[in-house]
């Protein structure tokens, strides 16, 4: 059994830019994820916001990470060609209480770092966004958008493309800890991992001298499996619209409500995205089963009356998709608001770095949390820099990674494009206008398996207005053909969300297995 | 710009309705016309409906989609008519352009045409939309519960099934009781599938009455009227729906909600235009129908850009897409050949100005808009509720004793069917069609 230096748990944002940095030094690193690929947890679910650091009490993780994060996260975006937008925020106020509590989130956020903040006026409202509603606001220049899922993947490849292994699909189900002075002389911790859905399978054991614990919501579970029982993380939900792309020039920057004093969440706002749609959300309720991600009926009614409320120009027809994320929130229900993350290498089992909590602003702080980790991990194992470090966004797999998406190219160079290579001629999703180029490109990067849901991640198909009408139909033909993935192995997520049954007639597949 | 090959006609789409539009072009004396198609055959999607009920009304027999399509591109092969027409499969239009008209007669269009290795622009004095319409999603209605792999539209499962020898489920519930779904719920249970389910939200079933006869009654399987889904499950496949009743006012009565178990999602919610490239190039859009607002001879709001088919307004029966399509053709190479005197592009005031034909009670819509000039008109309109004993009325829109010009009698009215008549319009004058039960 190969003993890595380090076995990070999660490949979520916070354990991929943990993942990327250590990849850079001279340990030897493997990243283990439950789901099929990067980020299909909390890192793809949320608003994509990359926060300025108002809202946290000063001298906080939350505070200091979000402040250092912003201000990394434009750099990293750009070497890793991971679109940014640095749009900015206002935070409205309706009433002179809530125009008292701007005052307090300014003083805040001065006392944080945060460049650039100012009260405005209704008149400066009125010009950085015409027709806003409200008495007056907080403004803060430093807040951006960016795509979760693609920061996550681009974060991935680049601590593949230095040398680190991903186990996808793999659960950890216990972990022995080091005893030196046992009997057994372990010397370091060692995972016993399930392979999704094969319970036949005998468990797959990986060793660590240092184990992270980037879990997300199953962190505390990771963290009892090492015997550290401190914490629980209490499920919240947040619901969420996707609104059509015909509404992207209806909202210049962030719009966001003042909080209340012992909200779990920012309140319900429109939020643009990096590929034009406008999100409508988050809710805010704690739930039971970490794992449901359902919309309900009650909530998307409020989201779509907020939603008119704050966009009059949208119609019936402009809500495209409805999706749900899960905070890991360490604040009990009864006590509401929040608790700071918990960045921690822990005393009482040596070796093992503890991350838990870590909800908004996780992505934001994301960088920042990684360097922290980073110097955790130089305490306990000595650190250089690796030779010939793989910079930018990495060749995967022999595929360089082609930045511009061919829908927001011009005329000229999609004729270029297409010189150069047919298939970007040959449409895959109308919708979003991803060619087969693009799609097998995506496939091809893949770190893990192929599924549909990374694909959507990688290159916008199905994410559209007829949300895979068109295409899903082409792409099962793309990875039958080009992959040689049989129709009932491809997947919407992994093991489990098998798609299609299979063949309706016995038909040999070409290329393919040929049992049906 | 002017360089690049110009058509008298562009067609986009060689479905039903653009293989009929170039028919209608060719007949009408267009010289050169175009036909963009992006899939690799032509027939659009009655490639997919391998079930029988095409053609009663236009071959007086019962065809398949495919056999349908097959005559419609068959009269194109016609040696008259073959050698003005070029097809353009495997061809996606990127943009359509209205080019500013800077003499009378030389108005028209570019459109950048993109197919695998391949991007260029053709030009075109008319074009005729025939792009068919595109189903609602789950994220339309909104679908409450979970999104696990499983749930499918109803047409995506039929090209699946049909085309490309994919089979999605054993168990499935099928939200919706639009035509697919309900074509659909027979063919899942021809192949060896149950369909645990039909529902509607609606009191009455989206699709013809004879679907509802031929597809579920004859195999037994249950249509859930007035019934709503509360929640899907399933976090990897779906594992089950659950459904409840509605009250009286539209509300899910929770208490009496079922748990049906299936693998399987299919819906059946409706279908709407594929109206982007007519929003793109300017034509103004009917709220109801979601197609373009058009006059009587199925031109758009943008001079020289006409509309037909399922862009124009969702049909229920193919054989009144490829008449409406060939009058679109023909109108589109009338005023190719000979085009009126140079227009401007009408505003939306405008448009709403000159809108002579008022929908009025009972109706959810009427076209054509517009009324240009006396002459024989074909209305079509679809009702907002079932009612039995139905009349439909042409009449001025001025009140008075003499204002009803036609009345139209219906034993049975469903908003599944559309109601099709010609009119004689003799006299330039604002009109109201409404109907009422009696």
């Amino acid at each position: 059994m190969k003993i890595y230096d380090v076995v990070i748990v999660g490949a979520g944002v916070i354990g991929c830019a943990i993942a990327r940095i250590l990849a850079q030094t001279n340990l030897s690193l493997l990243i283990i994820e439950k789901e099929p690929d990067t980020g299909f947890g909390i890192s793809s679910r949320n608003s994509g916001v990359v926060h300025s650091g108002i809202h946290y009490t000063p001298g906080s993780n939350r505070a200091v990470y979000n402040v250092q994060g912003n201000r990394m996260m434009e750099g990293l975006c750009r070497e890793l060609k991971v679109p940014f937008k640095r749009s900015g925020k206002i935070t409205v106020a309706f009433n002179e209480n809530q125009v008292d509590t701007l005052s307090a989130l300014l003083k805040q956020g001065i006392e944080n770092g945060v460049p650039g903040i100012k009260l405005i006026d209704k008149k400066e409202m009125d010009v950085l966004q015409p027709g806003t509603r409200g008495k007056a606001a907080l403004y803060t220049p430093s807040t951006g958008i960016i795509s979760p899922y693609e920061l996550t993947i681009a974060l991935a490849e680049s601590a593949y493309a230095n040398g680190a292994d991903f186990k996808f699909n793999h659960t950890v189900e216990s972990i022995d800890i080091p005893m030196p002075d046992s009997a057994q002389q372990r010397e370091h911790f060692v995972l016993q991992t399930k392979y999704a859905e094969n319970s036949g399978t005998k468990p797959i054991s990986y060793a660590a001298k240092i184990l992270i614990n980037a879990a997300g919501l199953g962190s505390t579970d990771i963290a009892k499996m090492a015997g550290i029982d401190d914490y629980t993380i209490y499920p919240c939900r947040g619901e969420y619209y996707v609104l059509d792309k015909r509404l992207r020039d209806s909202l210049n920057l962030l719009i966001y409500p003042v909080p209340g004093a012992h909200s779990s969440g920012l309140g319900i706002h429109l939020t643009n995205t990096v590929d034009g749609n406008i999100l409508i959300g988050p809710s805010n309720e704690y739930i039971i089963d970490d794992e449901d991600t359902s919309t309900t009926i009650d909530i998307m009614k409020t989201l779509r009356e907020e939603g008119h409320h704050l966009l009059p120009a949208l119609g019936g027809s402009d809500f495209i998709r409805s999706f749900s994320g899960i905070r890991p929130k360490l604040a009990p229900p009864k006590e509401g608001g929040f608790r700071d993350f918990i960045i921690e290498s822990r005393q009482d089992v040596p070796g093992f770095i503890n991350l838990t909590g870590i909800e908004s602003p996780g992505l934001t702080a994301s960088p920042a949390i990684a360097e922290q980790v980073k110097s955790l991990v130089g305490e306990l194992l000595p650190l250089r820099a690796r030779d010939n470090i793989v910079r930018g966004r990495p060749v995967i797999h022999n595929i360089p990674f082609t930045e511009q998406k061919f829908s927001t190219c011009s005329r000229e160079e999609k004729s270029e494009l297409i010189t150069r290579n047919r298939d970007y001629g040959s449409i895959v999703c109308r919708c979003e206008e991803v060619t087969a180029a693009e799609i097998k490109e995506a496939a091809a990067r893949t770190l893990g398996p192929v599924t549909f849901a990374g694909i959507k991640y990688r290159t916008r198909a199905m994410m559209g207005r007829c949300q895979g009408g068109f295409c899903l139909q082409r792409l099962t033909e793309i990875l039958r053909e080009s992959f040689g993935i049989a129709t009932d192995e491809q997947t919407l997520k992994g093991p489990g969300t098998e798609l299609f049954t299979g063949l309706l007639r016995t038909l040999q597949e070409p290329g393919t297995k040929e049992s049906l | 710009m002017n360089n690049e090959p110009k058509f008298d006609v562009a067609i986009i789409g060689a479905g039903p309705a653009g293989l009929a539009a170039a028919a209608g072009a060719a007949k009408a004396s267009a010289g050169s016309i175009v036909i963009i198609e992006r899939n690799y055959r032509p027939g659009g999607i009655l490639n997919q409906c391998i079930h029988d009920g095409f053609g009663l009304h236009r071959y007086n027999e019962s065809l398949t989609g495919p056999e349908y399509a097959a005559r419609e591109y068959d009269i194109l092969q016609n040696k008259e008519i073959a050698n003005k027409i070029t097809l353009l499969s495997g061809t996606f239009v990127q943009d359509l352009v209205a080019e500013v008209a800077e003499a009378p007669g030389n108005q028209g269009f570019s459109l950048t045409v993109m197919s695998s290795g391949s991007i260029k622009v053709i030009r075109a004095a008319s074009v005729v939309l025939a792009m068919g319409c595109r189903e609602r999603t789950a994220g339309a209605i909104s679908l409450p519960g979970t999104r696990p792999a499983g749930i499918f539209t109803a047409g995506t499962v039929q090209r699946l099934m049909n085309m490309q020898n994919i089979s999605v489920g054993k168990r499935a519930v099928i939200i919706g009781s639009g035509d697919i779904g309900l074509i659909m719920a027979r063919r899942l249970t021809l192949e060896g599938a149950e369909v645990a389910a039909v529902t509607d939200i609606q009191p009455y079933p989206g699709g013809l009455d004879r679907n509802v006869r031929q597809c579920l009654h004859d195999f037994n399987i249950p249509l859930l009227l007035s019934t709503g889904i509360v929640k899907v499950h399933g976090k990897k496949r779906v594992e089950g729906v659950t459904a409840a009743p509605l009250d009286t006012h539209g509300k899910l009565r929770l208490l009496s909600s079922t748990y049906i178990p299936c693998d399987t999602i299919m819906l059946s919610v409706g279908l709407i235009p594929e109206h982007e490239l007519a929003r793109s190039v300017g034509a103004l859009l009917d709220t109801s129908t979601q197609g373009p607002i058009v006059d009587q001879h199925l031109m758009t709001t943008v001079p020289g850009l006409f509309a037909c088919g399922n862009v124009l307004q969702v049909h229920d029966l193919v054989d009144f897409v490829s008449k409406e399509a060939e009058y679109a053709g023909s109108c589109a190479a009338k005023t190719a050949i000979a085009p009126p005197r140079p227009t401007h592009r009408l505003s939306a005031g405008e448009a709403q100005a000159i809108l002579p034909i008022k929908v009025g009670s009972n109706l959810r819509y009427v076209l054509p808009h517009t009324i240009l000039e006396p002459g024989r008109i074909t209305l079509s309109m679809r009702v907002t509720a079932p009612e039995v004993n139905f009349r439909v009325h042409v009449a001025r829109l001025e009140k008075g004793a003499d204002r009803i010009l036609l009345t139209k009698t219906f034993s049975r009215v469903s908003p599944s069917e559309m109601l099709r008549f010609t009119f004689n319009c003799d006299k330039m004058e604002p009109l109201e069609v409404y109907g009422e039960s009696f």
